[in-house]
């Protein structure tokens, strides 16, 4: 039976040309890109083509790519890296309450480490305050990382405006977007408005896992992370994964052309998803904003819980995700569902659903269908009587 | 001189008649959980177990790490077996000691004998002091102190001699088997491993019922009762564990029943399945992580209203205790971190906000009475997975 995938957000499928190619390098350009004969300069050739086309999709400069092992890996070495480099001029850093774990545990570490931590509030769309943005500013401010779009409801942030604000104040400070769930899907400029610093990942856009890019800004500084043969202009040591690069450069290519074609294709996807979803009679809240990315849509179900639905669905062949980690079990409601204050009411049963070109609308009409059945079936106050 | 494992074996010495067969079976028990560490020679005699290498080079931390965990040891000590004689003693002695030196610093000793053999010619003092002035001749860095010596040389003159210093404290209790078999409810949380790991302890031979109802909770909660099992299973010497396939029973609670008392009505339900089944395989209690109190279903009348209808004792040894005396205790068998991986259970999914605390058992049998429950409990029973864990 068909498997209907919802679940884009959290990784894609690969792209069956991607996987060919892969296996492609992986069976002819076995080299290491740093041994000075041939086989080893064909591996090197692979991985200038890919930081090229990746560049490109950035319109930045080859040299700014650094190859990382994933989007985790990026945002800990563009945050760590950063502010280790740049102990001199400070030691505060402002982000925001709806980051990706990959940001807040270093946060966490950071603070034993002595460094400062500033929490910018967001409102109920999960947009950050921009003046509270700016009044968090200080001397001592030395980067400013915040998500470009949210893994959990889709909210995009201004980054225009967002660096704007930190140039009236002081031009220097570092910028850091975790632009993991962005690159792909929406158009990017990190030049043009001036960005420091911007976590990519292959894995989201149908390329392989375990594979990931951070922009550097020519000219800024960041420490390394991983110490030894000074691969990537010394910024990320250690034998190149040639054939993921190489695949995260072909998933780029093909994400970057069919960019315009798949955003309109999902957004009309999304719009038909929710209007079918608020025709059903259960209490439902679309928690994700009318302006969030089309790709992640986020649910709330009232009297039902999210993990219960989840594994009803997946009996169905429908594969979404719990809109946070949260179970009864545990009471750890996300982070980011508090920070948006959704409705008590909704916040044990949200479901993400996240959309990828590979969707239909009649997958969609399944979907929707399933949940009506289902929903009767395991809300919580059935059965009540007295 | 040959290094053995000295077992000692606690409160089984004193069960009279039943001695012999307690010794057995925890040689048994010791001999079953070892086969992996390596060859060695298993034997008992006068109270003590002993196990000796019977291959070079035997790893002794992982044979220590392996019977400590099983029931019924007291403590284990690493030794040196020598023959009974006072000028080998000797010699050994003082060997034993430069190889103590050699890897740690030590001021102060003391020796402590033990004869078990009477026909030895000399008393325990007189072997200590002896011991002790040639100890003191040869290192001059260490001097006597009876009350809080840094260093216990202890010596057992027995058929054998041993000497050895260290003491390593295991979790005593009796060996497993010898108090029967008892079918553990366990459910993925906290607390019921633990109270099945303390009526291991107690001897009992612990078989495992989970109740499992997919998709209601997920394959994860599944795998997160297999491993639990597992880890449980190394102290329990093996257990058979059953997955009740439990979605439809509880569905027909959740249609028939109030919602304030369905966990108590679901307990119930439970109890009847796992009664049929243990009395099936010949298992003669059941065991739970019930702690009075602690939940809706687990006040003195929640349990009155579950326990009514067992036939067999329902054992629930954490009764008393509070929920750090049992995170402890499941922080110490290494269960903990697997339980707190958050999946739905069954207990979970349906919860009513506010269950009854009270529940009346008449008004339960009154419902129940109106229910046509017993095919769908048949179903379950019959379609029963059986996963064996060693």
């Amino acid at each position: 039976m068909k498997k209907i995938y919802l679940d884009n957000a959290a990784t894609t499928r690969l792209d069956n040309l991607v996987i060919k190619y892969i296996n492609d390098i992986n069976t002819n350009y076995y080299g290491n890109p740093s041994s000075l004969h041939n086989i080893g300069l064909d591996s090197e050739k692979i991985i200038k083509k890919s930081r090229n086309i990746i560049a490109n999709a950035l319109n930045v400069l080859d040299k700014e790519i650094i190859f990382t092992s994933g989007g985790t890996e990026s945002n800990n070495l563009a945050i760590k890296g950063y502010v280790k480099a740049h102990l001199k001029d400070g030691n505060h850093i402002i982000t925001s309450q709806i980051e990706h774990p990959s940001v807040i545990e270093v946060y966490k570490q950071l603070s034993k480490e002595g460094f400062e931590i500033d929490i910018v509030d967001v409102d109920d769309n999960g947009y950050i305050d921009l003046s509270d943005l700016s009044k968090k500013i200080n001397k001592n401010t030395i980067l400013i990382s915040i998500i470009l779009v949210n893994n959990e409801i889709g909210t995009i942030q201004n980054m225009k405006e967002i660096i704007e604000i930190k140039n009236k104040v002081n031009s220097k400070i570092g910028i850091h977007f975790d632009a993991i769930q962005a690159f792909g899907k929406i158009d990017l400029y990190p030049k043009k408005y001036g960005v420091d610093l911007l976590s990519i990942s292959a894995h989201k856009i149908k390329g392989p896992k375990g594979i990931g890019a951070l922009y550097v800004k020519n000219g800024i500084l960041i420490k390394p992370l991983l110490l030894g043969g000074g691969q990537e202009h010394k910024l990320r040591s250690g034998t190149e994964n040639v054939a993921f690069i190489g695949g995260f450069a072909l998933a780029t290519e093909i994400a970057m052309a069919k960019k315009s074609k798949n955003y309109i294709y999902i957004n009309s996807l999304k719009e038909y998803f929710i209007n079918k979803i608020k025709k059903l009679q259960f209490d439902i809240n679309i928690i994700s904003c009318r302006e969030a990315i089309p790709y992640i849509v986020s649910v709330g179900f009232s009297n039902i819980k999210a993990e219960v639905l989840l594994h009803h669905l997946e009996m169905y062949n429908i594969f979404v995700s719990t809109g946070s980690a949260c179970s009864s079990k545990n009471n750890k409601k996300s982070h980011v569902i508090k920070a948006i204050k959704v409705n008590k009411k909704y916040s044990d049963g949200i479901i993400r659903f996240s959309f990828s070109e590979d969707n239909t609308f009649d997958d969609i009409n399944y979907t929707i269908d399933k949940i009506n059945e289902i929903i009767p079936k395991i809300s919580i106050k059935r059965g009540v009587r007295h | 001189m040959k290094e053995i494992l000295l077992v000692r074996i606690g409160e089984i010495v004193l069960k009279g008649l039943n001695r012999t067969s307690f010794e057995r079976k925890l040689v048994f028990n010791i001999k079953d959980a070892i086969k992996k560490v390596g060859i060695v020679k298993v034997f008992n005699s006068q109270g003590r177990i002993y196990i000796e290498p019977q291959e070079e080079n035997l790893n002794f931390d992982y044979l220590i790490d392996e019977v400590i965990k099983i029931f019924g040891v007291v403590s284990v000590s690493k030794a040196y077996k020598i023959k009974t004689d006072f000028d080998e003693i000797k010699k050994a002695s003082l060997k034993y000691i430069e190889e103590l030196l050699h890897v740690k610093k030590y001021n102060t000793f003391k020796v402590e004998t033990k004869r078990g053999d009477k026909s030895f010619p000399f008393d325990s003092p007189h072997i200590s002091r002896e011991i002790g002035a040639i100890v003191l001749e040869k290192f001059s860095e260490l001097s006597v102190d009876v009350k809080k010596p840094e260093l216990v040389l202890n010596i057992e003159v027995r058929e054998s001699s041993y000497i050895y210093s260290e003491k390593i404290k295991a979790y005593g209790g009796l060996p497993v088997g010898t108090s029967g078999k008892g079918l553990l409810l366990l459910s993925g949380g906290i607390d019921s491993p633990v109270a099945g790991w303390m009526m291991a302890k107690r001897g009992l031979k612990i078989s495992a019922i989970h109740f499992y109802s997919y998709p209601y909770t997920s394959e994860r909660s599944k795998e997160k009762v297999i491993d639990l099992t597992k880890i449980i299973s190394k102290y329990c010497l093996g257990i058979d564990l059953f997955i009740v396939p439990f979605t439809d029973v509880q569905l027909m609670i959740n249609d028939n029943f109030p919602n304030d008392l369905s966990t108590v009505i679901l307990r119930r339900f439970m109890i009847r399945i796992a009664n049929t089944i243990a009395i099936n395989k010949g298992i003669n209690t059941l065991v739970t992580g019930e702690c009075l109190g602690q939940v809706a279903s687990q006040t003195i009348q929640s349990i009155n209203a579950t326990n009514s209808i067992s036939k067999i004792p329902i054992l629930r040894p954490l009764i008393g205790m509070d929920k750090q005396e049992v995170i402890n205790i499941a922080l110490k068998i290494d269960t903990y971190e697997t339980s707190i991986l958050p999946y739905e259970d069954c207990c979970t999914i349906f919860v009513a906000k506010h269950p009854k605390t009270k529940p009346k058992t008449d008004k339960i049998n009154e419902y129940e009475e109106k229910v046509e429950y017993n095919k769908l409990l048949e179903k379950a029973i019959d379609n029963t997975e059986l996963i064996k864990i060693r």
